[in-house]
Order: structure tokens, then sequence, then C-alpha cells
């Protein structure tokens, strides 16, 4: 079992920060002897992502390493664990999506992150504050992550939030980007449920949110 | 002696103390809010400009003008899309490079031909005939090793920083040839010195390793061929791991994050680079003007000792968020506890 292996995590984080996608293939491939597609996942995959991500948050990692990385495990989880397995999860049933901002490389680390998580969710691209409440709501979105780099779109959260409650929306709504990691009291400002200030923060948040909308 | 704005920068850029901690408000938008005029139309005239850098120099009483338009210029200069909103800074649209094989095709516009890029030389030109040298004239460009985020978005650029040397190298050309003409044109028009902007050099978003390896190079040459001083601006990111590859470029000071620790990066930049920073940009809008003097007072004390310091926000901008009363409060702060000589 690929269970509390430590090292074999290490291994994996490093070949993904170096860009060694071959590396990282083979790596997966072994493992693929004695463990199930979720359980590689879940002890392989996530926990070197969350290793990186926290190397970002302490920074000893760089922004383009945690990118790179977490297009490789994409990739990779999609060979063995395509997207229309049904080990994958599609519950809660979220969105993601870039608020009325052009910086788009924090929305794409999180969907590939947590598609590399095993989870399944749909790409909303860059929406503004009405279009986006307008599709929460069309599909019933339980879990929205909202990803932002510009101050002026994330004070538009508000806005979302306020306007999901009016159409009788209990939708989560997880908020990431520069403009939170700046303010740690502005998620809560304007009217987020949950922070993830890296891609691994964002999966244990959705994770938390699990429990609630369940 | 009270020194000119002028002389406390000189002072403090020689890691000397001035007669008070010099300060920059990096304000470009608020100056239409001075005018009252939107965003959009404020930056449509090179008068309006000069007036609003004018008036909020006189209000503020702070060390520089900053006759910087808005970050996607350089793109609009390369034939690029600008977006203007009513509450924040104007954003670069679809990028000009949709495919890799377009940098092939790439061209260094003529920057004294380029309207937009002319607006900027009458604007800094007017300052300089109103100040004369009695105040520094920030000139503003974005490395060569930055520009392609807003030309071919962030993710391709990386993709092509890591996957494509060759075409990175043809993209670094052009963008060189362009930001050296662009930088030397702006000091030929007045400006002082130039704020090098480039968040994409920080440890934040690439690996120093590969920094080293590409960008590194990149500015060194650049920086080499600007006819003037420079400042090495991250726009927030870090910067205490190149501190030492910073000052070997020559650059006079560096912009740094508040997500960093200011006493480390005094320390690390002690008589060798002057900092510019670092106060919190996106929390200021919610500061009261007594918080702005407490963060203005711990900071001078942290960081003001033996001059090398500006005082600053530390992303280069501050937001159109942030109200007049904190900007004041700011002011006042400096004012107050900035002066060497109480010390």
């Amino acid at each position: 079992m690929i269970h509390s292996n430590s090292e074999l995590v290490t291994a994996f984080s490093a070949k993904l920060l170096n860009m060694d996608r071959l590396g990282a293939e083979e790596i997966i491939n072994n493992s693929q002897k004695n463990n199930t597609p979720l359980q590689i996942v879940e002890g392989l995959v996530v926990p070197a992502l969350e290793e990186i991500g926290k190397g970002w948050e302490e920074g000893t990692v760089a922004l383009a390493q945690v990118y790179m990385g977490s297009r490789i495990c994409e990739e990779l989880v999609d060979l063995f664990l395509p997207p229309s397995s049904s080990e994958r999860s599609s519950q809660p049933r979220m969105a993601i999506v870039l608020l009325d901002d052009y910086h788009a490389l924090g929305k794409m680390i999180v969907y590939a992150t947590l598609r590399a998580s095993g989870y399944e969710l749909q790409d909303y691209g860059r929406l503004t504050a009405k279009e986006l409440v307008q599709r929460v709501c069309d599909d019933s979105i339980e879990v929205v992550l909202i990803s932002t780099l510009m101050l002026r779109s994330a004070l538009q959260v508000k806005d979302v939030k306020t306007w999901l409650l009016a159409a009788g929306s209990q939708t989560k709504i997880i908020v990431g980007g520069a403009p939170f990691r700046f303010d740690p009291q502005l998620w809560k400002e304007v009217g987020a449920d949950e922070m993830g200030a890296t891609a691994g923060e964002a999966v244990t948040a959705v994770e938390n949110s699990m429990g609630v909308v369940a | 002696m009270t020194m000119s704005s002028m002389q406390r920068v000189l002072t403090t850029l020689g890691h000397k103390e001035p007669d008070r901690v010099p300060f920059f408000l990096l304000l470009s938008m608020h100056g239409a809010r001075e005018l009252g005029l939107s965003i959009k139309d404020y930056f449509s005239k090179s008068e309006h400009v000069v007036e609003g850098q004018l008036r909020m120099l006189n209000k503020y009483r702070h060390d520089c003008l900053y006759p910087f338009f808005y970050t996607p210029l350089e793109v609009e200069a390369f034939g690029g899309e600008v977006l203007f909103y009513e509450d924040g800074p104007p954003n670069s649209g679809t990028p000009i490079i949709k495919k890799k094989s377009d940098i092939l095709s790439l061209t260094v516009p003529a920057v004294t031909e380029t309207a937009c890029l002319v607006k900027v030389f009458e604007t800094i030109h007017a300052l300089k005939e109103k100040v004369g040298d009695e105040t520094p004239i920030i000139g503003v460009v974005v490395s060569p090793f930055s520009l392609p985020v807003m030309q071919m978005g962030l993710s391709a650029y990386i993709e092509l920083l890591y996957e494509d040397p060759g075409l990175f190298n043809k993209l670094m050309a052009v963008n060189q040839q362009f930001c050296v003409a662009w930088a030397n044109a702006q000091l030929q028009a007045g400006a002082t010195a130039i704020c090098y902007f480039n968040p994409m050099a920080s440890p934040t978003m690439i690996a120093r390793e590969m920094y080293l390896k590409t960008g590194f190079q990149v500015d060194t040459q650049t920086l080499s061929q600007i006819q003037g001083p420079t400042a090495f601006h991250l726009a927030s990111g870090n910067a205490l791991p190149i501190l030492g590859d910073l000052a070997a470029m020559g650059t006079a000071a560096v912009g740094v994050s508040c997500l960093e620790d200011i006493s480390a990066l005094k320390e690390g930049c002690r008589n060798k680079l002057t900092i510019i920073g670092n106060l919190n940009g996106v929390e200021m809008r919610r500061w009261t003007p007594s918080q702005a003097e407490k963060n203005v007072r711990d900071l001078i004390a942290a960081a003001a000792d033996g001059g090398g310091f500006i005082l600053s926000d530390n992303h280069g901008e501050i937001p159109w968020q942030v109200g007049e009363e904190t900007l004041q409060a700011i002011s006042n702060a400096v004012h107050k506890w900035g002066n060497y000589s109480q010390e």
C-alpha cells in the first residue's frame, strides 16, 4: 500500500518541481502494481500537491512550479482515472470561475489540482457576478470556487453572495487569489464561506464543504 | 535644513540619512478622482495626468511624480487591447501572441511614433517644466522578462519559458529592444529615474535557479543599456532570495513585498540597495487614520535607519479603493515620525 510512504511522496514532488513528467509517470506506473487508482490519488498525488502548495506558501516553491506540477498531475491522473470513471467524485456539484478578471493562472491551478485529486467540476471560465449567479442557480451548483487577482474583482464576491441569497441559493463560496492572501480578513468581509490560500487549501475547503452540503 | 524632494531621495539612495524619510505615494488612477473624470477619460490626455499628478503632489506632500498610466500601455503599443474599468486599473485583453509562432512575426514598435507612448513623453516633459530638479519624476517600464505575461498570458508564458528556449530568446530580443528604447525616451523627456517592473523575477513566480538561467541575463543586459538610474520593482513578489542578484545588476533600489520581514530585507539591502516599500496596499483600504499612522511609524522604525529607504506601498500602485483620508493620514504620519533629527 502506498499510504504513509512519505519518501515516495517526496520523490514524486521532486519530479514535479523539476518538470520531470516522465519521472513522475514512472513513479505512478510503479505504484499501480499494488494500488487502486484512488489509493494513488489519495496517497501520492494529493499529498505531493499539498507539499508543493505548502512550499509556495512558505516561499520555497515558485508559482510556475506549482502550475506545471498541477498540470502534469492532472494529465497523469486522467490516464488511469479518466473523466468518465465512476471512481471520480462528482459530489458536491462544483464549478470554478474567474470573476470579472483576466488573470487566469490561479483558476487553472486549482482546477487542475481538484481534477488531479479525483474531483470533477465545471469550469465556467470568466464571468461577471450577474452571469455567475445565473449559472450557479441554473446548474444547481452546491460549491462555487471563485478566483480573482484584482481587488475590484475580489470585492464583487459580495454581490455574488447577496444575489445568491436573494435567489434562495445556499451555494457555498470558496475564494482564492492575491487579494485574499494580502488581506486575510477580506474573505469574511465579502461573505465567502471559506478561503484557500493555496490549491491544496482549496481542496481541503471543498472537503470541508462536503460535510456542510451533504 | 529642509531638503528638496530630489535632495532627500538622492541622499537616501546614497545610503545616508536625509532630513526626513522620503515617501512615494505611487498613485496613478487617483488623479482621475481629483479631476472628476472616469479612469478611461483621465488617461486619454496627457494634460489630465499632468494636472492630476501636480494636485496630488501638493495635497499629499510626498516626494515624487509618477507619470505612470497603466500596465497594459506597453501591450497597447504592440497593438494589443486595453480594457478600462470604473473602479480599478485597466487590464490587457486578448493576448497579442495567440500561438507561439506569432512570436516570429512580432516587431518592435517605434516608441516615439506610437500614440499611447507619446502621451507619456508629453506628460513627463510637462511635469519636468513645472518642477525642474526639485522633485524626482519616476518613469515606468515593464521588464522584457515580465511583458510576455500580458503579451501571451501567464500560463502560456510559463510553458514557453520551460519548453521552448529558442522562441523565448526571440521574444526577449524583441522586448529588450523595445524596453531600452522606451526607458531611454522617458529619460530623454525628463524622467529622473526608471522604475523597472519585473514580478516574474521574483522567487514567488519562478525558482531562482530558473531565473538565473533566463531572466537574469535579460535583465542584466537591459538595465546596462538604460541610460539613467533604475529601481527594480517586484510588484508584491518576494525579494529576499535574490537581493544579491539584484544588487549585482547595478540597480539602485528594490520594491519589496509586505509578506516578507522588513528587518530581514533591511539587513539584506543595507548599503547595497535602497528599499522601496512596503505598506500593504490591499489592506490599506480598511485602515483608519490611527492604523495608518501606526503602520507608517512601525515601518519607519524598522527600515529607515542609515538611509537606503523610501517609504511606499508594496505593489507600485495604490488601489483605487484607498481613500483620501487614509492617504492623508499616511502623509501626516511620515511628516510626523519620519524626521531623522528626532531620533
